[in-house]
């Protein structure tokens, strides 16, 4: 299978700079995050590579085929987006039905049992379900349809918690039975991070992040102790943002530990999640002191 | 099973850790099936790659076995190992910390002592 990459897309409203020069690579049957803060531009670029909108320039490409306007391509792409595109008095069903013109191979069965499992009806219509509800039935719509890359924005909105989690729990059931690329775009970046595989984190209309989860967070460490040993410890580093309690300053740094230099006694190293990377990466400035 | 997950090591080696405790502790016997990557990753809500390497893991380190179609079992001998690796790795992982809080504490060596002669009497120290 292919890979779909995203080639130096920039987007303009006007004077406004929405997207700049962004590029990254999906490949197959693998689990990314896409994260920004609000308004940094995601549902944009999700709106551009399954080419509702257009950009102003760049490109989205599944192996060496363009996916602009190119029906082949686009059927293998899936995004569930956040807006309901559907008339009034669609049921899930004809939902179901317009998903199976389109990509073919829809799965009724699994749907069947997972709006089930949801406490939904496939006759009911999107019009008398609550927020919640729409999306189950929009998620299930989603992971039931024929496509190798499944964008998602927003894929929990107005779920509870119990819901939330069978939805992650469907969400790998179905991963592992078909093995496709799924691109989660959510603010819940903690009950995300041990889901995605990759991250890409959007910051200022550009990409700030394209790395393994794993990998990412192996460079996330905590540095904590008397403000001028951690200082020195951290020098020349890519510090993230630091905090100072008392005399004691802890300093969050996005890069590998220098062997060469030495741990003082005072001075503590741990680490820091995916959802605390984000804050503080896009919090603004680098090296922030609260 | 309950398993909780900080920010402390990477994903996989606080699952492999935590599997190697419930081995140890009796949670899965020797030769027993433990669960399949595809149970404990939609479990856990964990993406299937990161159990897969938590379980080679333990594969690696010779405390779970793969079984042809079968699935993942614990080998025979796991807790054994487990022990002896525990006992290698003790002056490392408990005593120097030990140490280093009761240097800080200005607890003496003596007073170190009596303090493990106290945890003989209350019944912490079993025999």
């Amino acid at each position: 299978m292919e890979q779909l990459s995203i080639n130096h897309i920039t987007k303009r409203f006007g004077r406004q700079i929405v997207l700049d020069d962004i590029s990254f690579t999906l490949a197959p049957a693998k689990i990314y995050g896409l994260l920004g803060r609000n308004g940094a531009g995601k549902s944009t670029l999700l709106n551009i590579i399954t080419n509702r909108i257009f950009p102003t320039a760049g490109t989205v490409k599944l192996g060496d085929q363009d996916a602009n306007d190119n029906d082949d391509v686009l059927g293998r792409i899936f995004l569930m987006s956040e807006t309901n595109l559907y008339p009034k008095r669609t049921s899930i069903l004809r939902m179901f039905d317009l998903a199976n013109e389109a990509y073919g191979q829809f799965n009724y069965q699994t749907a069947a049992r997972q709006l089930k499992e949801f406490g939904l009806d496939e006759k009911q219509h999107l019009s008398n379900l609550s927020t919640g509800q729409q999306t189950i039935a929009k998620f299930v719509l989603t992971l039931n349809v024929d496509a190798d890359y499944i964008l998602m924005d927003e894929p929990v909105l107005g779920m509870d918690a119990a819901h939330r989690d069978l939805f992650y729990q469907e969400l790998l059931k179905s991963y592992q039975a078909k093995p496709r690329t799924f691109v989660l775009s959510t603010h819940l970046i903690e009950e995300v991070q041990q889901l995605v595989e990759h991250v890409i984190i959007i910051d200022q209309a550009k990409v700030a992040i394209d790395d393994d989860v794993q990998h990412l967070l192996d460079q996330a460490h905590t540095v904590s102790g008397p403000a001028d040993q951690v200082d020195k410890y951290t020098a020349g580093q890519r510090v993230l943002a630091s905090e100072d309690l008392g005399n004691i300053r802890t300093a969050y740094l996005l890069d590998d530990l220098d062997d060469q230099r030495v741990l003082p006694d005072q001075v503590k190293l741990g680490h820091y999640d995916l959802q605390h990377l984000f804050i503080y990466l896009t919090n603004g400035g680098e090296t922030k002191n609260a | 099973m309950q398993f909780a997950f900080d920010g402390s090591a990477p994903l996989y080696q606080q699952l492999a850790a935590q599997i190697e405790e419930m081995i140890f502790t009796g949670g899965f016997d020797e030769e027993a099936q433990i669960p399949s990557t595809t149970q404990l990753s939609q479990q856990l809500h964990i993406n299937p790659a990161t159990v897969l390497k938590g379980m080679n893991m333990l594969v690696d380190e010779g405390l779970l076995e793969k079984r042809r179609g079968l699935g993942m079992f614990v080998r025979p001998g796991a807790r054994q190992k487990i022990m002896e690796r525990r006992k290698d790795n003790f002056y490392n992982d408990y005593i120097k910390k030990l140490l280093v809080e009761a240097g800080k504490l200005g607890i003496t060596k003596e007073h170190l002592i009596e303090l493990i002669e106290r945890g003989e009497h209350d019944g912490t120290i079993k025999h």
